[in-house]
Formats: structure tokens, sequence, C-alpha cells
């Protein structure tokens, strides 16, 4: 039976992409930034995942204003880096799992989550730029191949309404049903990406609320029913206008289920706009935890 | 099912309204900028960046823009482009292909020159602090200046 068995998330500023592509991961600005995603490779030396399911916010490059969907599951076999106005980036395509997207996609329709089905999409930075934080190598560098087939969940967060926070959560149970009645013996990571606080237009850009997004980080153990319901008011007003990404996070922790322990935390103010936050959690089998 | 979110429309949208600096990309905001997010989105081919840097007028008049719009994007003014129904990510397509990287140009809708921005942002970013709602902003000065005006002036509190 495929299991998820960690949560990641990650922000995915464009320019630590850049960064890379110029080898410029040890200029003193990027060290710490960097040097924060060491733990976690290390850590996924011994726990390798066979499948990522990755949520993340297509930003205006494989979908553009004439179709905008809510939530979008990749099923193809492989996804093409894209062409965001200075030429793809170079990276390894992206390997998918059509058989375990398309299993996701039939359970979470059948669950009442009308997913759409895409079967030809390039990834831009919201997506590889993760890639390459958690499964880089050790000196930053891309690798020839990714070392685990992704499965992309795009979200919709640039168009409003985005989904609810309640709505991200509950389809993470959804997903967590799905994955758990695959049957091939499958390690599934979910990682939620984007945010933390940041606002990239208007008088108020530059925008950072390192106490909110402290306590965000805290609560995605402590009280994460709490954040389900956060409305998109309080992230737009306390995070800047594009902190309203986080809402994929709870995606990430709904598929996690009640009991988690966070591994390892990483926050960092600034990555050009962005407040960055970087958190592991695994998911702790609620009989184990039973037994002790 | 819990309600976690305003189910009406109207009361949804008035609320961004409210909050100071910036602009959501409402329904509103998405139809009327719709031809000027398409032609940002166009620059994600080599070769529409080149005939666009070769001729921009020209380009630019092969979308169904207003002028107002047309203008915004030769003057690279990203606040008057959002005006215009822009939306930052499909923008992004247009100060990618001036090699402009997003700090400065998410910098230059501050008011702030360059090195100016990239300190704050070195120094932790702009506080939330008196930026959260328009509403408050408002009755925070009327509460400053009330004492000064009283008791002969009638002070409105808006």
């Amino acid at each position: 039976m495929a299991r998820i068995t960690h949560g990641l998330t990650t922000s995915h500023i464009p320019a630590i992409g850049a960064m890379i592509d110029q080898g410029r991961t040890t200029d003193a600005y990027w060290q710490p930034i960097f040097a924060g995603f060491d733990w976690t490779k290390n850590y996924l030396d011994e726990h390798m995942p066979d499948v990522v399911i990755l949520v993340y916010n297509d930003h205006a490059s494989a979908f553009d204003m004439k179709v905008i969907p809510t939530f979008a599951i990749g099923c193809a076999d492989e996804f093409q880096p894209a062409d965001e106005g200075w030429g793809p980036r170079p990276v390894p395509v992206v390997k998918g799992h059509a058989d375990l997207a398309w299993h996701i996609a039939q359970s979470c329709i059948l669950d009442e989550f009308d997913m759409t089905i895409i079967n030809e999409m390039d990834v831009d930075h919201g997506l590889t730029v993760p890639l390459n934080v958690i499964l880089g190598n050790k000196d930053n560098s891309t690798p020839a191949a990714w070392p685990t087939r992704v499965i992309p969940i795009a979200v919709n967060v640039v168009t409003y309404p985005p989904p609810s926070g309640n709505r991200c959560y509950a389809l993470g149970e959804a997903i967590a049903r799905a994955v758990e009645s695959y049957p091939e013996d499958l390690n599934v990571h979910i990682w939620g990406t984007g945010g933390m606080s940041h606002q990239l237009q208007g008088p108020r850009a530059g925008l950072i609320n390192k106490e909110w997004d402290q306590r965000f980080l805290d609560d995605l153990t402590r009280d994460p029913q709490r954040l389900r319901h956060l409305e998109h008011i309080e992230y737009l007003r306390e995070t800047g206008s594009e902190g309203i990404e986080m809402v994929m996070w709870l995606i990430m922790r709904g598929a996690l289920g009640e009991s988690v322990t966070e591994l390892h935390r990483h926050y960092h103010v600034p990555c050009s706009n962005t407040a960055l936050g970087h958190i592991v959690l695994r998911k702790e089998e609620p009989e184990l935890v039973a037994a002790e | 099912m819990t309600r976690t979110m305003p189910r009406d429309v109207a009361a949804y949208l008035a609320e961004f309204e409210d909050i100071p600096g910036t602009r959501v990309f409402t329904a509103n905001r998405a139809r009327q900028g719709y031809h000027l997010n398409q032609f940002a989105m166009s620059l994600m081919k080599a070769p529409n960046r080149e005939r666009f840097l070769a001729d921009e007028d020209a380009y630019l008049a092969e979308w169904p823009m207003t002028e107002e719009a047309r203008a915004a994007v030769r003057a690279r003014d990203y606040n008057a482009m959002i005006d215009c129904g822009g939306n930052i990510y499909f923008l992004a397509k247009l100060f990618s292909t001036d090699k402009q990287s997003f700090q400065d140009a998410a910098g230059s809708m501050t008011g702030m020159t360059r090195d100016e921005y990239a300190a704050m942002m070195i120094a932790g970013g702009r506080s939330v602090e008196g930026v959260r709602s328009k509403k408050d902003a408002l009755a925070a000065v009327a509460a400053v200046a009330e004492p000064l005006s009283a008791p002969t002036t009638d002070t409105e509190s808006n």
C-alpha cells in the first residue's frame, strides 16, 4: 500500500533558481538561505520518497487567463521546465507518476473533489525551485536527473477567489485517502510550497510579518485546526497580497492527519521580496502513538 | 459544513478595498486587464520577445488594449499597469524580458529608490504596523488630531 510519510513546505522564490543557475549560492546574501536546507538534504539520504505530491501555484506559465482551474493535477509522464521570459531554467525534465496521479484524480473526484486533469503542462519556478532546494546536490548545484517522481498539483492563488484554507485542508485529507487506496508499496511525500509573508505589488510591496509567519509555522503542529479556518482577508492584511499562497500549505497539512512531529525548521528574512519558510513534518501513525 | 469564508461575493470583495497600497486581482480586474495580461504572456516565447523589443509600438498595436495600458507598458509603470487590470505574475514576463529582477520591479512600485527598497528588505522588510487597514489608519490619525481640534471644531470621524 502506498503511504504518505512526510510533509514538507518551502517557499519558491524565483531568485533562488536564478542563483543556482548562476552558481552564486555561496554569496554572503544567499549562503544562509541555502544552508537552512542542508539538514533536509542529509535527512533525505535515508528517507528519499518514491513519489512527491508537489502542491504549487503556476505563475501564469502553463495557465494563462484563458483557463483558470482551482485544483489541477498533472497526470503526464513528464513535465518540461517553462520559459518564463528569460528562457527555460536549465533543470532536468520532471518525471511524473501517471498511474498514481490518475488514481488520485479518480479517487478525489469520486470523493467530491472535482479535479482538473492535466495531460500536458510546463512547470515554472513554483515547482522547480522547491525541487532544487530539497533535492539539489549538496553543493546546491542541479542534479543531472531528479531522484524521485513528482505529481504536480496546481492551485489557483492568482485570480480571486482562491480556494479557502478549509477546502485546501479537506483536499489534503482526500489526497491521503486516495494514496492509501493505491496498491503499490510507495513512500510518498506531500509538499506545500509558496509563502511566507510577501507582497510583490503596489506601494505596500516588501511587507514582511515575522510574528505571524512564526505562529503559522508553530500551529502546523500545535493547532492546524486554527489555520484551516483563517480567512483570505487575514492572509492579505497580515502577510501581504502574495502571502495567500500559504493556503497551499494546508493541503500538505491536511494530508498528514492529526498527529505530526516537526523535524526541522528554516525561516529567513529576506530572500528577495520574501520571508522564506521551510519546515519538515513527519506523520505519526495513530495506532503507534496509542501503543507507546 | 463549516463556514470559514464570507459566502456573499460583494461582502468578500469589499474587505479587500480596505487594505492600503494593495490591489487584489479580483474578477473585475481580471476582466479589465485580460488583453494586457495575455500580451504579457506572449513574451514567454523568445521570437515574441525579440519582436517586442525591436518595435514596442507595433507589437502593442496587435493587442486590443486601451491606450492607457499601452502607455503604462511603454513607461514600465507597474502601478499604472496594475491599475489597468494587470497582474504581477503576468507582468513578470515583461520585466523578465527587460532582464529586471523581481525585487527591482516590486521596489519600483513603492516610491523608494532601488537601494532604499533593498535596504528595507535587508533590515527585515516593511512592517505591517500601520498598513493593515485604511479605516484603522484614518481612525489613528483622527485620534491624534482630536485633542488639537477640540473643543470648538467638529471633527469628522470616518
